[in-house]
C-alpha cells in the first residue's frame, strides 16, 4: 500500500510551515504524528500535493503548566501524557484516556493536537479537550488564531482550523479547588477505538455541584458536547443518585449512534447511559479528594 | 513526478544515505533499500506491529512513518539485536520459551520486548501484556512470549533463569 506522490517539506520554524502550507495550496496538508494521515494516505482518502512535516520544529513538545493553563504542543505525543506525572496528578482525565488510546507503537508517535485537528468523532482528545474547556492555538498566514475546543468540529473530518492554519498548542485550564473529572471508554479490545465513551468533569463547593460539563465520544457524526445534561446537574448535591440518573438519560438523549460492527445503536446509547453515572460518580470521587 | 529526496540515517549503528521517494514508507526503505529484511510488513494498516522498530530508540510502526522521517534519526532493527559477544536476552528469551510457531510476528515482538524493558527493566505480567498490545500473534498466542520476556527481564538484571 502506496500514498499517492506528493512533495514533502520539513520545515525547523513554525513560520517556515506556515508559508509552506499557504504554497502548497487547499490540497497541502500537516502531517504531526502522521498515524491518520498515514493510513488515509495509504488507502488514497487523501492525496494531498504536499506535506507540511512539522516534526522538525524545535520547541513543539512543551507540556507544563504555565499562567493557569497545561499547554500541549502540537508535537506532545500520547505516550507522553501517559507517562507524564503533572498529567497523572493533575488531569486524570487525560490520564485515564492515555492509558487507553491505541496501543503503545501508535501512542509513540500519535499526538494529542493531532488527533484534534483530524476531526474524528471516534478520536478521544477531541471529547476532552471539549470537556475541559481547551483552547486551541493555530498559525495561519495571518497570524494567530484562537479556536474554543467545544465547537471545533464542523462535520466529520472537518473541523474550524483552517486549511492555511497549523494547530501548534492546545491550553486547558488549570483543574480548579474541589475540580474533578474522569474519562471512561468501553472499546472492543485494548486499542480499538470506543465503541461509545464519555468524559466528564465537575466542580463541587461542599458537597454541592457549581459546575459540570460533559461530552461524548465516537457516539454521533461529531465529538457531542452534552450541555443540558451537563447544566441539570448544577445546584444539586453529589449524593443526589437521581440527578446523576437525569443527567445519563439526558446525555443518551442526545447522542446519535450508529449500528456498526462495534454494536447496535441502541446498546451504544445503553452504554452513554451507564458511561454518564460512571464518569460523573468517579468525577465527583475525585474532585472530593482534592478537597480533603 | 516527484524525485527523490537523500535521507541520512543511522540503521542498526551504521550511518546510511539512501534516495528515498517522499511517499516511500519506513518500512520500505528498510527492506528495500537498506536492505535488511528481518523486519516484516503485515497488514499494512496499523493493526499487528509485525513492522516495529526503534525509531530514536522509541518502538514505531515503520509502516506509519515515513522514510524520509528517518532522516537524522536513529534506527534499529531486529537485525541490530545482533551482539558480538552472543545473543541478546530477548532473543536468547524468544528461543528458549519456544515463542515462535510461524515466526511472522517476532521481529515486531521482539523489538516491541526491547523498547519496554528499556523503559521498564522489570515488568509485571500485566505491565508486558499492555506492552505488547500493538502486535498481533495469530499462531501461538501470547503465554510463551509474556514467559520470553521475563526470561529477558530476569537475563538483563543478571538474575538467574
Amino acid at each position: 500500500m502506496l500514498p499517492s506522490s506528493f512533495e514533502y517539506v520539513a520545515p525547523t520554524s513554525v513560520d517556515e510551515a506556515v508559508q509552506a502550507l499557504a504554497a502548497g495550496g487547499v490540497d497541502a496538508k500537516v502531517m504531526a504524528g502522521g498515524q491518520s494521515l498515514l493510513p488515509m494516505l495509504k488507502l488514497r482518502l487523501a492525496r494531498p500535493n504536499l506535506i507540511v512535516d512539522i516534526n522538525n520544529i524545535v520547541g513543539l513538545d512543551t507540556l507544563e503548566e504555565s499562567d493557569g493553563m497545561l499547554r500541549i504542543g502540537a508535537l506532545v505525543r500520547h505516550g507522553h501524557l501517559e507517562r507524564s506525572e503533572l498529567i497523572r496528578d493533575r488531569y486524570p482525565m487525560i490520564f485515564d484516556a492515555a492509558q487507553r488510546l491505541a496501543d503503545p507503537l501508535t501512542r509513540n508517535r500519535g499526538t494529542f493536537c493531532g488527533s484534534i485537528a483530524h476531526g474524528d468523532a471516534a478520536g478521544d482528545w477531541a471529547t476532552i479537550a471539549m470537556v475541559l474547556g481547551a483552547e486551541l492555538h493555530a498559525v495561519g498566514p495571518n497570524g494567530a488564531v484562537v479556536h474554543s475546543a467545544v465547537d471545533f468540529q464542523t462535520s466529520m473530518f472537518e473541523t474550524k482550523l483552517g486549511a492555511d492554519q497549523i494547530l501548534v498548542e492546545a491550553r486547558i485550564p488549570m483543574p480548579k479547588f474541589g475540580q474533578g473529572s474522569s474519562y471512561k471508554k468501553i472499546d472492543r479490545k485494548l486499542g480499538d477505538y470506543a465503541t461509545a465513551a464519555v468524559g466528564a468533569s465537575i466542580v463541587l463547593d461542599g458537597t454541592t455541584i457549581t459546575e459540570a460539563s460533559i461530552g461524548l465520544t465516537n457516539v454521533g457524526p461529531l465529538t457531542i458536547h452534552a450541555a443540558d445534561a451537563a447544566a441539570s446537574l448544577v445546584g444539586k448535591s453529589i449524593d443526589d443518585a437521581e440527578a446523576f440518573e437525569q443527567t445519563a438519560v439526558l446525555a443518551a438523549a442526545i447522542s446519535d449512534p450508529v449500528s456498526d460492527l462495534r454494536g447496535l445503536a441502541e446498546f451504544k446509547r445503553e452504554l452513554v447511559r451507564v458511561l454518564t453515572k460512571r464518569a460523573l460518580r468517579t468525577a465527583g470521587a475525585r474532585a472530593q479528594a482534592t478537597e480533603a | 513526478m516527484v524525485g527523490t529526496l537523500a535521507v541520512t540515517t543511522t540503521v542498526n549503528g551504521q550511518e546510511r544515505e539512501l534516495h528515498v521517494e517522499p511517499r516511500m514508507l519506513l518500512v520500505s526503505m528498510i527492506r528495500d533499500l537498506v536492505p535488511e529484511t528481518g523486519t516484516h510488513l503485515g497488514c499494512e494498516t496499523s493493526s499487528c506491529g509485525a513492522c516495529t522498530v526503534l525509531l530514536d530508540g522509541k518502538s514505531v510502526k515503520s509502516c506509519m512513518v515515513l522514510a524520509v522521517q528517518a532522516n537524522g534519526r536513529e534506527v534499529t532493527t531486529v537485525e541490530g539485536l545482533e551482539t558480538a559477544d552472543g545473543w541478546h536476552p530477548v532473543r536468547e528469551g524468544f528461543k528458549e520459551e519456544h515463542t515462535l510457531q510461524c515466526g511472522y510476528c517476532t521481529p515486531g515482538m521482539m523489538m516491541t520486548s526491547v523498547a519496554l524493558l528499556a523503559e521498564n527493566p522489570d515488568p509485571s505480567e500485566d505491565d508486558i501484556r499492555k506492552a505488547i498490545s500493538g502486535n498481533l500473534c495469530r499462531c501461538t498466542g501470547y503465554v510463551n512470549i509474556v514467559k520470553a520476556v521475563q526470561y529477558a527481564a530476569k537475563k538483563q538484571q543478571g538474575l538467574s533463569v
